[in-house]
């Protein structure tokens, strides 16, 4: 079997693979290849036909499909080669690929790789929904690829399960397209998803969001005939009489992302437990050298724009990686601490300005969020609204590190 | 439109395939009538998959014979098949001093059955054959094998089909007349004639036989529920791990099996419940079940749930009486040419191969039993393609691009064996069907990527339309339209 050498391999042709592949040709990578297991680049941005895309990397409004183009278009531009139905089948800690594609089965050895396998969607298996299996229970992002590239309606009458962004965007899709959503049930007690995702898709169509509310059970065992959802009590167990019977032919879920991670961990990649994305530095080097990681793969976003720039910066650090053969290492730890639920990167070298990114435990106003080393403060920003649905994102000069030990905490003060 | 034949099979789960196949050696005229849209859509299709080696059925019964009989046959009847097979062992473990003295008891009782190589062994013992598992002492049952249940009754169907057998799927037998040598059976999809009839309904057993007007049989079904670990914690197990069994219980106890294609099988609860169709999962349960495991495997988290299911045991004991009974297979006096087998619960999937040899044995009894020269024991399938080193797989791809696509990528099935599925003996077509052919859509993400896919590649290979497609036949169909309807 052959083996090709590359400089740096991209795996995954979605937003982050096309943002990190076209930022290493910039860097100066002179073979850069993009491997897409789809028949298209863009990913998941090709059905997603709604706008908001760009608005805080371009400036503007766009589909989904309009931002996948201009970076395809700069892929093209920059010389990116790129791979389309091919399936990579293994990564090994020394960079080899293994791909898979109507060609044939093939090696590739790279100088870096940059994992970029975006996520998956929670099923109802996962989070143990009981009663039958009849057809009809599809998660959000289903529906979007049926609705939006296949003209295919799964159902009139939609339960969405789960507030996450997808659904909530779905919710209005289908009331658009005209069926009916009697519901949005969360299982928490606020919302999953952007608030502008609140208002703009499920306020302003009138559609109820229950909060505390779940579905214990799914009925009819051909197709979905309804289910019936339940208050949740502060302990989690079922509000005894909230249960009540909604009638529906279908049940969407929108119920959390999941990064794939698959190849990383066949790379022996070392996973954050909270995150399920690698642990990195903020070179977004992950615990094996010459692997890097960025995008949904590496921590789930909120937002695509920000997924374009982490990408880049994962693009220019492979780039660099192949170059010279290895990076400087970082050693300075970064936990979260009270409030916040994880923080990347996880590990930083303190000689350069760092982009960190996080999400808080819960919802809460006029917070603070608070680096300390010991007991020095290094860095402190007012936040008026905190949200785990929306991530935090601040840049922390590289002076401010000059006189910080081997740790830095991160915590939400009053 | 009336179709005559030697012998008619009701009932298209393990046993009646095995069956169905079994008689295909002869010069017979066999049907196979299954309500279902699919083979193994019953009991056979949701259960641990286990070959069950007998140390624990009565020394004397029905059972011990069949299931230590069946037992021996599995190996080959797999392999020639083409249907996966794996002796992965089996650890009964006591969890405290307690529990010894009933391993001992288990121990003797599979001696005395016939199960070789049973041994008593230490918790050192224990640990090193399996790190992860804690306990106190345990029997090992080094010739315990898994098997994939759907994938063998629908390898049997198609073994039987290649070798003559007429399988009519989505036929539910609606009444059951005449005599010894001219049965009528009014199925939902015409009359059949036939001069035997089998009755392995499974849990319809009791309702078959009361068509043909024998009303002795009643059928208990007793849920038990599965959840199902993700692939990515295979590594916890090597072999079967099983409790002691609960004293008068109505199962094995919950154990965890790993499966065919690296999960693990948590489970089975034992609930009984009175509906037949009654195989619907409980969030309770699951929380249970994952816990009772964990005293097994501590290692064990809710997370690693990837999803789960039920199915229901065919008992002829009521739940006030419990326990177990033998497995009734009978041709009763006032009704000669009807074999009912009935409450074949388990170890039936390891029994299915040897209840066959008996059941052609009987067929014998009334028909000349020549054998069929042109019958072929061997079953051609797509090779498994995650299962090969990458140089088998550049040469498949090479000779094959079909196997270099791949549609499913949790579980890495190439469309060549997706069109193996949709091109299946039987013709069964729904989505089911093509999932428990070529285990696609049954990864970790079940299905969000590739059921788009499946649905594209049967829309041209069969011209059928997305929205004429069905997750398991009549009533479940997939999507309500298409978008442009919703308007209307």
């Amino acid at each position: 079997m052959r083996t090709e050498e590359v400089d740096v391999a991209v795996i995954g042709g979605g937003p982050a693979g096309l943002a990190a592949a076209v930022a290493a040709r910039k860097a100066g990578a002179q073979n850069v290849v993009l491997i897409e297991r789809g028949e298209q680049l863009g990913g998941i941005l090709n059905q997603c036909i709604h706008d908001g895309f760009g608005t805080k990397n371009m400036g503007k409004a766009l589909t989904g499909p309009e931002y996948a183009q201009i970076y395809i278009d700069q892929a093209s531009a920059a010389g990116v080669t790129c791979h389309l139905n091919t399936m990579v089948l293994n990564l090994t800690p020394e960079r080899e690929l293994t791909l898979c594609s109507k060609e044939g089965v093939r090696h590739v050895r790279a100088k870096s790789v940059v994992l970029t396998m975006g996520c998956r969607e929670r099923t109802r298996g996962a989070i143990g929904i009981p009663g039958y299996r009849p057809a009809g229970v599809f998660t959000a992002g289903v529906v979007q690829y049926y609705m939006n590239i296949r003209n295919l309606s799964v159902g009139r009458r939609v339960v969405v399960l789960g507030s996450g962004d997808v659904g909530l965007i779905m919710a209005r899709r289908l009331t658009l397209e005209g069926a009916q959503v009697p519901c949005v049930a969360e299982i928490l007690p606020y919302p999953s998803g952007l608030m502008r995702n609140v208002v703009q898709c499920l306020e302003d169509f009138g559609i109820p969001l229950y909060l505390s509310t779940t579905v214990i059970e799914i009925h009819g065992r051909d197709r979905i005939t309804g289910v019936t959802l339940a208050k949740i009590g502060p302990r989690g167990g079922v509000v005894p009489g909230s249960q009540r019977l909604v009638e529906c032919d279908t049940l969407m879920l929108s119920v959390g992302l999941i990064a794939e991670n698959e190849l990383a961990k066949k790379a022996g990649v070392a996973l954050s437990p909270i995150t399920g994305g690698p642990i990195v530095d903020d070179h977004f080097q992950t615990s094996v050298p010459g692997i890097f990681s960025a995008g949904n793969a590496l921590q789930v976003h909120d937002l695509v724009d920000y997924v374009s720039l982490e990408s880049e910066k994962a693009g220019l650090s492979a780039a660099k990686y192949a170059d010279a053969g290895k990076l400087r290492v970082a050693n300075i730890k970064v936990t979260p601490g009270r409030g916040i639920r994880y923080v990347v990167p996880q590990y930083i070298g303190g000689d350069e300005s760092v982009d960190f990114s996080m999400r808080v435990e819960a919802p809460d106003l006029d917070r603070s969020v608070v680096f300390r080393s010991g007991s020095q403060t290094v860095r402190k920003m007012k936040e008026n609204v905190v949200a785990p649905s929306s991530m935090i994102r601040f840049r922390v000069r590289s002076e401010r590190f000059q006189k910080i030990g081997s740790e830095l905490t991160v915590e939400l003060e009053a | 439109m009336k179709q005559e034949y030697d012998v008619a099979v009701v009932g298209g789960g393990v046993v009646g395939c095995a069956i169905a196949r079994e008689l295909s050696r002869y010069q017979l005229k066999v049907i196979l009538l299954e309500k279902e849209s699919d083979v193994a859509r019953g009991t056979s299709g949701k259960n641990s998959g286990v070959v069950h080696t007998g140390f624990n059925v009565p020394k004397g019964s029905v059972k011990a014979r069949l299931n230590v009989l069946g037992a021996s046959m599995f190996e080959e009847l797999c392999t020639t098949l083409n249907a996966p097979f794996k002796r992965v062992g089996k650890l009964v473990v006591a969890l405290g001093a307690a529990e010894a003295p009933d391993l001992e008891k288990l121990k003797a009782l599979g001696d005395a059955n016939g199960v070789p190589s049973l041994e008593i062994i230490d918790a050192k013992e224990i640990k090193r054959m399996e790190p992860n598992i804690s306990g106190y002492a345990a029997m090992n049952v080094p010739t315990a094998a898994i098997i994939c249940p759907f994938r063998l009754t629908i390898a049997l169907a198609e073994s039987a089909v290649a070798n003559g057998a007429d399988i009519l799927l989505e036929a539910e037998v609606k009444g059951i007349s005449g005599k010894l040598g001219e049965f009528r059976i009014n199925t939902t999809r015409g009359t059949v004639q036939s001069k035997l009839v089998v009755n392995s309904a499974g849990l319809y057993a009791d309702h078959v036989a009361r068509l043909a007007g024998v009303r002795r049989y009643k059928i208990y079904p007793c849920r038990g529920e599965y959840v199902i670990i993700d692939k990515a914690r295979s590594d916890l197990i090597s072999r079967m791990i099983y409790p002691v069994p609960p004293k008068g219980g109505s199962g094995l106890g919950v154990h965890l099996t790993p499966t065919i294609d690296g999960n693990i099988l948590i489970g089975p609860s034992a609930a009984y419940v009175r509906s037949k169709t009654n195989d619907g999962t409980t969030g309770a349960m699951a929380r249970q079940l994952v816990k009772e495991a964990r005293e097994l495997l501590p290692g064990l988290s809710n997370r690693d749930v990837i999803t789960s299911y039920a199915g229901l045991r065919p008992k002829t004991v009521s739940s006030a009486v419990g326990g177990f009974n033998d497995f009734t297979i009978e041709e009763l006096p006032e009704l000669p040419g009807m074999m009912h087998l009935v409450g074949i619960e388990s170890p039936g999937l390891t029994a299915a191969p040897a209840i066959a040899l008996d059941i052609a044995k009987w067929v014998g009894t009334h028909l000349p039993l020549q054998s069929n020269s042109q019958f072929d024991p061997q079953r051609k399938a797509a090779v498994p393609f995650n299962e090969l080193p990458p140089e088998k797989q550049a040469e498949l791809v090479d000779a094959d691009p079909d196997y270099g696509q791949i549609v499913c990528r949790c579980e890495s099935i190439t469309r060549k064996e997706i069109l193996e599925a949709i091109h299946n003996p039987l013709g069964a077509q729904t989505i089911g069907a093509i999932k428990y052919r070529s285990r696609a859509t049954m990864g970790r993400c079940q299905g969000g990527f590739c059921g788009p896919n499946i649905e594209k590649i049967v829309e041209e290979e069969l011209g059928v339309r997305a929205t004429e497609m069905s997750l398991k036949g009549e009533g479940s169909w997939l999507f309500t339209g298409s978008t442009k309807d919703l308007r209307s």
